[in-house]
Protein backbone atom coordinates (compact mmCIF):
# COMPACT_ATOMS: atom_id res chain seq x y z
CA UNK A 1 0.00 0.00 0.00
CA UNK A 2 2.57 2.54 1.16
CA UNK A 3 4.84 1.63 -1.94
CA UNK A 4 1.91 2.12 -4.30
CA UNK A 5 1.53 5.65 -2.49
CA UNK A 6 5.28 5.82 -3.35
CA UNK A 7 4.55 5.61 -7.03
CA UNK A 8 2.14 8.03 -7.05
CA UNK A 9 4.53 10.86 -5.65
CA UNK A 10 6.63 11.93 -8.98
CA UNK A 11 2.75 12.23 -10.66
CA UNK A 12 2.39 14.14 -8.01
CA UNK A 13 5.46 16.51 -7.60
CA UNK A 14 4.83 17.05 -11.62
CA UNK A 15 1.00 17.79 -10.68
CA UNK A 16 2.11 20.78 -8.56
CA UNK A 17 4.67 21.79 -10.89
CA UNK A 18 2.72 21.90 -13.89
CA UNK A 19 0.40 23.84 -11.89
CA UNK A 20 2.55 26.76 -10.74
CA UNK A 21 4.14 27.46 -13.74
CA UNK A 22 0.32 27.73 -15.13
CA UNK A 23 -0.27 30.09 -12.80
CA UNK A 24 3.14 32.01 -13.29
CA UNK A 25 1.78 31.98 -17.17
CA UNK A 26 -1.76 33.08 -16.42
CA UNK A 27 -1.39 35.56 -13.46
CA UNK A 28 1.17 37.74 -15.21
CA UNK A 29 3.32 37.49 -12.73
CA UNK A 30 6.46 39.47 -13.46
CA UNK A 31 9.79 37.58 -12.29
CA UNK A 32 12.13 40.03 -12.87
CA UNK A 33 9.52 42.64 -11.65
CA UNK A 34 11.26 44.61 -8.45
CA UNK A 35 8.20 46.05 -7.04
CA UNK A 36 8.22 48.69 -5.16
CA UNK A 37 9.25 49.77 -1.95
CA UNK A 38 7.50 53.15 -1.80
CA UNK A 39 3.55 52.46 -2.17
CA UNK A 40 1.93 52.83 0.80
CA UNK A 41 4.98 55.33 1.72
CA UNK A 42 5.49 59.03 2.03
CA UNK A 43 6.72 59.98 -1.34
CA UNK A 44 10.59 60.71 -0.99
CA UNK A 45 11.84 64.40 -0.91
CA UNK A 46 11.50 66.75 -4.22
CA UNK A 47 13.41 69.63 -4.70
CA UNK A 48 14.69 70.44 -8.02
CA UNK A 49 15.37 73.57 -10.22
CA UNK A 50 12.51 73.98 -12.96
CA UNK A 51 12.86 73.00 -15.94
CA UNK A 52 10.85 75.83 -17.77
CA UNK A 53 12.88 78.68 -17.28
CA UNK A 54 11.32 81.62 -15.36
CA UNK A 55 9.22 78.90 -13.00
CA UNK A 56 10.38 78.95 -9.19
CA UNK A 57 12.05 75.30 -8.01
CA UNK A 58 9.69 71.78 -7.61
CA UNK A 59 9.22 70.72 -4.45
CA UNK A 60 7.50 68.28 -2.80
CA UNK A 61 4.56 70.67 -1.09
CA UNK A 62 2.78 70.06 -4.69
CA UNK A 63 2.36 66.35 -3.30
CA UNK A 64 0.56 67.79 -0.34
CA UNK A 65 -2.07 70.08 -1.58
CA UNK A 66 -5.43 67.55 -0.91
CA UNK A 67 -5.29 67.11 -4.18
CA UNK A 68 -3.77 63.55 -6.37
CA UNK A 69 -0.73 63.76 -8.43
CA UNK A 70 0.83 61.75 -10.80
CA UNK A 71 4.42 62.01 -10.68
CA UNK A 72 6.32 61.25 -13.93
CA UNK A 73 10.14 60.73 -14.88
CA UNK A 74 11.20 61.29 -18.51
CA UNK A 75 13.33 61.84 -20.96
CA UNK A 76 13.80 62.98 -24.72
CA UNK A 77 16.00 60.06 -25.46
CA UNK A 78 13.80 57.70 -24.27
CA UNK A 79 11.60 55.78 -26.96
CA UNK A 80 8.94 54.45 -24.59
CA UNK A 81 8.11 58.09 -22.97
CA UNK A 82 6.84 59.23 -26.57
CA UNK A 83 4.77 56.15 -26.44
CA UNK A 84 3.13 56.97 -22.84
CA UNK A 85 2.98 60.89 -23.37
CA UNK A 86 -0.19 61.02 -25.65
CA UNK A 87 -1.93 59.30 -22.59
CA UNK A 88 -0.63 62.29 -20.05
CA UNK A 89 -1.59 64.21 -22.71
CA UNK A 90 -5.15 63.25 -22.61
CA UNK A 91 -5.26 63.29 -18.77
CA UNK A 92 -4.40 66.60 -18.32
CA UNK A 93 -6.25 67.95 -20.92
CA UNK A 94 -9.45 65.70 -20.62
CA UNK A 95 -9.19 64.74 -16.95
CA UNK A 96 -7.46 68.09 -15.74
CA UNK A 97 -4.79 65.60 -13.65
CA UNK A 98 -1.80 67.37 -12.00
CA UNK A 99 1.05 65.88 -13.43
CA UNK A 100 4.47 66.47 -12.30
CA UNK A 101 7.48 66.21 -15.05
CA UNK A 102 10.75 65.61 -14.24
CA UNK A 103 13.54 65.14 -16.87
CA UNK A 104 15.85 62.63 -15.93
CA UNK A 105 19.39 62.46 -17.49
CA UNK A 106 18.22 64.95 -19.66
CA UNK A 107 19.76 68.23 -21.27
CA UNK A 108 17.25 71.01 -20.08
CA UNK A 109 17.10 72.18 -24.27
CA UNK A 110 17.06 68.97 -25.32
CA UNK A 111 13.82 68.10 -22.99
CA UNK A 112 12.49 71.32 -23.66
CA UNK A 113 12.30 71.02 -27.25
CA UNK A 114 10.98 67.44 -26.66
CA UNK A 115 7.88 69.24 -25.10
CA UNK A 116 7.48 71.73 -27.45
CA UNK A 117 7.24 69.36 -30.60
CA UNK A 118 4.87 66.92 -28.60
CA UNK A 119 2.94 69.24 -26.13
CA UNK A 120 3.60 69.96 -22.46
CA UNK A 121 1.21 68.03 -20.05
CA UNK A 122 2.92 68.88 -16.96
CA UNK A 123 1.47 71.31 -14.15
CA UNK A 124 5.22 71.71 -12.99
CA UNK A 125 8.50 70.07 -14.12
CA UNK A 126 11.49 69.52 -12.47
CA UNK A 127 15.05 68.75 -13.82
CA UNK A 128 17.13 65.48 -12.70
CA UNK A 129 19.67 66.43 -14.07
CA UNK A 130 21.87 63.93 -12.58
CA UNK A 131 19.73 61.32 -11.37
CA UNK A 132 20.11 62.02 -7.53
CA UNK A 133 16.30 62.52 -7.17
CA UNK A 134 15.38 59.32 -9.31
CA UNK A 135 17.50 57.23 -6.81
CA UNK A 136 16.02 58.62 -4.12
CA UNK A 137 12.73 57.72 -5.66
CA UNK A 138 13.89 54.21 -6.42
CA UNK A 139 14.21 54.76 -10.18
CA UNK A 140 15.42 52.36 -12.45
CA UNK A 141 15.09 53.99 -15.62
CA UNK A 142 12.60 56.03 -17.38
CA UNK A 143 9.73 56.06 -18.11
CA UNK A 144 8.50 55.59 -14.43
CA UNK A 145 5.29 57.02 -13.19
CA UNK A 146 4.04 57.46 -9.54
CA UNK A 147 0.41 58.13 -8.27
CA UNK A 148 0.98 60.19 -5.06
CA UNK A 149 -2.20 60.70 -2.72
CA UNK A 150 -2.50 64.38 -1.77
CA UNK A 151 -1.31 63.84 1.81
CA UNK A 152 2.01 62.69 0.11
CA UNK A 153 1.52 58.81 0.02
CA UNK A 154 2.99 57.30 -3.00
CA UNK A 155 -0.13 54.72 -3.91
CA UNK A 156 1.17 53.31 -7.35
CA UNK A 157 4.57 52.82 -9.11
CA UNK A 158 4.45 51.95 -12.77
CA UNK A 159 7.96 50.91 -14.04
CA UNK A 160 7.79 51.31 -17.76
CA UNK A 161 5.37 53.11 -20.00
CA UNK A 162 1.70 53.57 -19.00
CA UNK A 163 -0.65 51.94 -21.03
CA UNK A 164 -4.42 52.72 -22.19
CA UNK A 165 -5.28 50.10 -19.82
CA UNK A 166 -2.97 51.00 -16.78
CA UNK A 167 -4.97 54.35 -17.86
CA UNK A 168 -8.89 52.63 -17.18
CA UNK A 169 -8.20 50.36 -14.81
CA UNK A 170 -5.57 52.36 -12.40
CA UNK A 171 -5.10 56.13 -13.10
CA UNK A 172 -8.98 57.11 -13.50
CA UNK A 173 -9.86 55.44 -10.56
CA UNK A 174 -7.14 57.14 -8.26
CA UNK A 175 -8.31 60.12 -9.43
CA UNK A 176 -11.53 59.80 -8.87
CA UNK A 177 -11.27 57.78 -5.90
CA UNK A 178 -8.66 60.10 -4.12
CA UNK A 179 -10.06 63.28 -5.10
CA UNK A 180 -13.52 62.19 -3.01
CA UNK B 1 53.79 19.72 -22.01
CA UNK B 2 52.40 20.34 -25.22
CA UNK B 3 55.33 20.16 -27.71
CA UNK B 4 55.64 23.20 -29.85
CA UNK B 5 55.32 22.79 -33.81
CA UNK B 6 56.44 25.36 -36.09
CA UNK B 7 54.36 26.26 -38.68
CA UNK B 8 56.75 29.07 -40.58
CA UNK B 9 60.05 27.44 -40.34
CA UNK B 10 62.36 30.20 -39.74
CA UNK B 11 64.62 31.05 -42.49
CA UNK B 12 67.27 33.80 -42.53
CA UNK B 13 64.66 36.00 -44.96
CA UNK B 14 62.43 35.74 -42.23
CA UNK B 15 64.47 38.12 -40.46
CA UNK B 16 62.97 40.33 -38.07
CA UNK B 17 59.31 38.83 -38.95
CA UNK B 18 59.87 35.24 -36.96
CA UNK B 19 58.98 37.11 -34.14
CA UNK B 20 55.91 37.51 -35.58
CA UNK B 21 55.08 33.43 -35.41
CA UNK B 22 56.39 33.04 -31.75
CA UNK B 23 53.61 33.35 -29.88
CA UNK B 24 52.34 30.77 -27.85
CA UNK B 25 48.61 30.75 -30.06
CA UNK B 26 51.05 29.97 -33.23
CA UNK B 27 52.84 27.19 -31.93
CA UNK B 28 55.93 29.89 -30.94
CA UNK B 29 58.52 27.97 -29.47
CA UNK B 30 61.01 30.00 -31.31
CA UNK B 31 64.44 29.92 -30.09
CA UNK B 32 66.12 30.54 -26.41
CA UNK B 33 64.25 33.04 -24.51
CA UNK B 34 61.14 33.18 -26.25
CA UNK B 35 59.56 30.15 -24.70
CA UNK B 36 58.71 32.50 -21.76
CA UNK B 37 56.07 33.36 -23.70
CA UNK B 38 53.93 30.70 -22.50
CA UNK B 39 54.31 30.69 -19.05
CA UNK B 40 53.79 34.80 -19.43
CA UNK B 41 50.59 34.51 -20.79
CA UNK B 42 49.63 31.77 -18.56
CA UNK B 43 50.37 34.04 -15.73
CA UNK B 44 48.91 36.62 -17.10
CA UNK B 45 45.33 34.75 -17.85
CA UNK B 46 45.51 33.15 -14.12
CA UNK B 47 46.09 36.78 -12.29
CA UNK B 48 43.48 39.04 -14.33
CA UNK B 49 40.67 40.09 -12.44
CA UNK B 50 37.61 40.16 -13.16
CA UNK B 51 36.42 43.28 -15.25
CA UNK B 52 34.32 45.76 -13.18
CA UNK B 53 32.90 49.01 -14.38
CA UNK B 54 33.80 51.19 -12.03
CA UNK B 55 35.41 54.04 -13.48
CA UNK B 56 38.43 56.02 -12.27
CA UNK B 57 36.89 59.69 -12.17
CA UNK B 58 34.56 57.19 -9.48
CA UNK B 59 37.39 55.79 -7.26
CA UNK B 60 37.40 57.38 -3.75
CA UNK B 61 41.06 58.93 -3.06
CA UNK B 62 40.76 56.91 0.40
CA UNK B 63 41.39 53.10 -0.21
CA UNK B 64 40.30 52.10 3.03
CA UNK B 65 36.86 54.19 1.59
CA UNK B 66 37.13 52.55 -1.61
CA UNK B 67 37.92 49.46 -0.35
CA UNK B 68 34.43 49.22 1.59
CA UNK B 69 32.30 50.71 -1.45
CA UNK B 70 33.93 47.88 -3.19
CA UNK B 71 32.88 45.63 -0.81
CA UNK B 72 29.32 47.25 -0.95
CA UNK B 73 28.98 47.38 -4.94
CA UNK B 74 29.58 43.61 -5.15
CA UNK B 75 26.61 43.33 -2.95
CA UNK B 76 24.50 45.58 -4.19
CA UNK B 77 22.42 44.47 -6.99
CA UNK B 78 21.96 46.74 -10.57
CA UNK B 79 18.24 47.43 -10.90
CA UNK B 80 18.99 47.50 -14.72
CA UNK B 81 20.96 43.82 -15.47
CA UNK B 82 19.04 42.34 -12.72
CA UNK B 83 22.13 39.66 -12.53
CA UNK B 84 24.83 42.09 -12.03
CA UNK B 85 25.93 43.59 -9.40
CA UNK B 86 26.27 47.70 -9.37
CA UNK B 87 30.45 47.11 -9.44
CA UNK B 88 30.05 45.07 -12.83
CA UNK B 89 27.35 47.15 -14.57
CA UNK B 90 27.96 49.58 -16.63
CA UNK B 91 24.45 50.80 -16.49
CA UNK B 92 23.81 54.40 -15.55
CA UNK B 93 21.58 53.50 -12.70
CA UNK B 94 24.68 51.49 -11.17
CA UNK B 95 27.03 53.89 -11.96
CA UNK B 96 24.75 56.43 -10.29
CA UNK B 97 24.37 54.13 -6.99
CA UNK B 98 28.20 53.27 -7.02
CA UNK B 99 28.63 57.43 -6.28
CA UNK B 100 25.47 57.34 -4.25
CA UNK B 101 27.38 54.18 -1.85
CA UNK B 102 30.33 56.63 -2.14
CA UNK B 103 28.60 59.73 -1.27
CA UNK B 104 27.26 58.02 1.92
CA UNK B 105 30.54 56.02 3.13
CA UNK B 106 32.36 60.15 2.58
CA UNK B 107 29.60 61.33 4.86
CA UNK B 108 30.77 58.95 7.47
CA UNK B 109 28.08 55.86 7.04
CA UNK B 110 28.75 52.55 8.33
CA UNK B 111 28.29 49.78 5.99
CA UNK B 112 24.94 48.88 7.41
CA UNK B 113 23.55 51.84 7.26
CA UNK B 114 24.50 52.31 3.43
CA UNK B 115 22.69 49.30 2.83
CA UNK B 116 19.50 50.57 4.42
CA UNK B 117 19.70 53.42 2.28
CA UNK B 118 19.79 51.17 -0.93
CA UNK B 119 16.93 49.40 0.47
CA UNK B 120 15.04 52.01 1.40
CA UNK B 121 15.08 53.00 -2.44
CA UNK B 122 15.02 49.75 -3.70
CA UNK B 123 13.49 47.43 -1.42
CA UNK B 124 15.27 43.69 -0.80
CA UNK B 125 15.62 43.31 -4.42
CA UNK B 126 18.84 45.50 -4.59
CA UNK B 127 20.77 43.18 -2.40
CA UNK B 128 22.41 39.87 -3.95
CA UNK B 129 22.34 38.31 -0.68
CA UNK B 130 18.69 38.12 0.44
CA UNK B 131 18.31 38.87 4.19
CA UNK B 132 16.59 36.31 6.51
CA UNK B 133 12.85 37.49 7.23
CA UNK B 134 9.30 35.65 7.31
CA UNK B 135 9.23 36.17 3.41
CA UNK B 136 12.76 34.60 2.62
CA UNK B 137 12.11 31.55 5.17
CA UNK B 138 11.62 29.24 2.53
CA UNK B 139 14.30 30.51 0.53
CA UNK B 140 16.61 30.04 3.19
CA UNK B 141 15.35 26.81 5.13
CA UNK B 142 14.28 25.15 2.03
CA UNK B 143 17.08 23.37 0.83
CA UNK B 144 18.23 22.18 4.51
CA UNK B 145 14.48 21.17 5.15
CA UNK B 146 14.12 18.56 2.36
CA UNK B 147 17.50 17.23 3.32
CA UNK B 148 16.38 16.14 6.75
CA UNK B 149 13.06 15.19 5.46
CA UNK B 150 14.62 12.94 2.60
CA UNK B 151 17.26 12.31 4.90
CA UNK B 152 15.19 11.10 8.15
CA UNK B 153 12.76 9.37 5.50
CA UNK B 154 15.81 6.99 4.37
CA UNK B 155 17.39 6.39 8.08
CA UNK B 156 13.57 5.74 8.83
CA UNK B 157 13.27 2.89 6.19
CA UNK B 158 16.56 1.53 6.76
CA UNK B 159 16.08 1.17 10.55
CA UNK B 160 12.87 -0.40 9.47
CA UNK B 161 14.66 -2.69 7.32
CA UNK B 162 17.35 -4.02 9.85
CA UNK B 163 15.04 -4.20 12.88
CA UNK B 164 12.89 -6.61 10.53
CA UNK B 165 14.93 -8.79 8.88
CA UNK B 166 13.95 -11.29 6.14
CA UNK B 167 12.15 -14.09 8.19
CA UNK B 168 14.29 -17.52 7.46
CA UNK B 169 12.59 -19.43 4.70
CA UNK B 170 10.09 -22.11 5.87
CA UNK B 171 10.69 -25.49 5.74
CA UNK B 172 9.84 -27.23 2.21
CA UNK B 173 6.03 -29.04 2.74
CA UNK B 174 6.32 -32.79 1.70
CA UNK B 175 4.54 -32.03 -1.80
CA UNK B 176 6.78 -28.98 -2.36
CA UNK B 177 9.46 -31.70 -2.35
CA UNK B 178 7.86 -33.95 -4.19
CA UNK B 179 7.39 -31.54 -6.60
CA UNK B 180 10.67 -30.11 -6.46
CA UNK B 181 12.55 -33.47 -6.84
CA UNK B 182 10.47 -33.77 -9.88
CA UNK B 183 11.23 -30.85 -11.52
CA UNK B 184 14.97 -31.85 -10.73
CA UNK B 185 14.83 -35.00 -12.28
CA UNK B 186 13.21 -33.70 -15.76
CA UNK B 187 15.78 -31.41 -15.96
CA UNK B 188 18.25 -33.96 -15.14
CA UNK B 189 16.22 -36.12 -18.16
CA UNK B 190 16.12 -32.99 -20.52
CA UNK B 191 19.75 -32.61 -20.42
CA UNK B 192 21.08 -36.35 -20.40
CA UNK B 193 19.74 -37.20 -24.55
CA UNK B 194 21.92 -34.47 -25.72
CA UNK B 195 24.87 -36.33 -24.12
CA UNK B 196 23.96 -39.71 -25.86
CA UNK B 197 23.35 -37.85 -28.89
CA UNK B 198 26.86 -36.75 -28.90
CA UNK B 199 27.88 -40.33 -27.72
CA UNK B 200 26.31 -41.88 -30.95
CA UNK B 201 27.27 -39.42 -33.92
CA UNK B 202 30.37 -40.39 -35.46
CA UNK B 203 33.52 -38.89 -34.22
CA UNK B 204 34.46 -36.59 -37.10
CA UNK B 205 38.00 -38.74 -37.69
CA UNK B 206 35.62 -41.83 -38.13
CA UNK B 207 33.67 -40.31 -41.07
CA UNK B 208 34.68 -42.10 -44.17
CA UNK B 209 37.36 -39.83 -45.26
CA UNK B 210 35.71 -39.03 -48.96
CA UNK B 211 32.25 -37.97 -47.95
CA UNK B 212 33.12 -34.41 -48.19
CA UNK B 213 34.77 -34.82 -51.57
CA UNK B 214 31.99 -36.66 -52.88
CA UNK B 215 29.96 -34.03 -52.11
CA UNK B 216 32.12 -31.02 -53.56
Amino acid sequence: MSRRLLFILPLLTLALMAGFFAWSLMSGRDPASIGSVLVGRPAPKLDLPALRPGEPPLTDAVLRTGKPVIVNFFASWCTPCLAEHPLFTRLAEREGAVIVGIAWKNKRDDALQWLKRLGDPFRLAGLDLDGKTGLDWGLSGVPETYLVDGQGIVRRHFRGPITERDLNETILPFLKGAAK
Amino acid sequence: MIPFRRYAPPSPADGGRKEFFSSPVCGGGAPKGRRGSWLLVLAALLLALPAVAVEPSEVLPDPALEARAREIGRALRCVVCQNQSIDDSSAEVAADMRRAVRERLVAGDSNAAVFDFMVARYGDYVLLRPPFKPGTLLLWLGAPLVLLVAGGALLFAARRRTAAPVAAPEPLSDEERQRLDRILRDAALRAAPQDEDLRERPHPEERPKDASRRVG
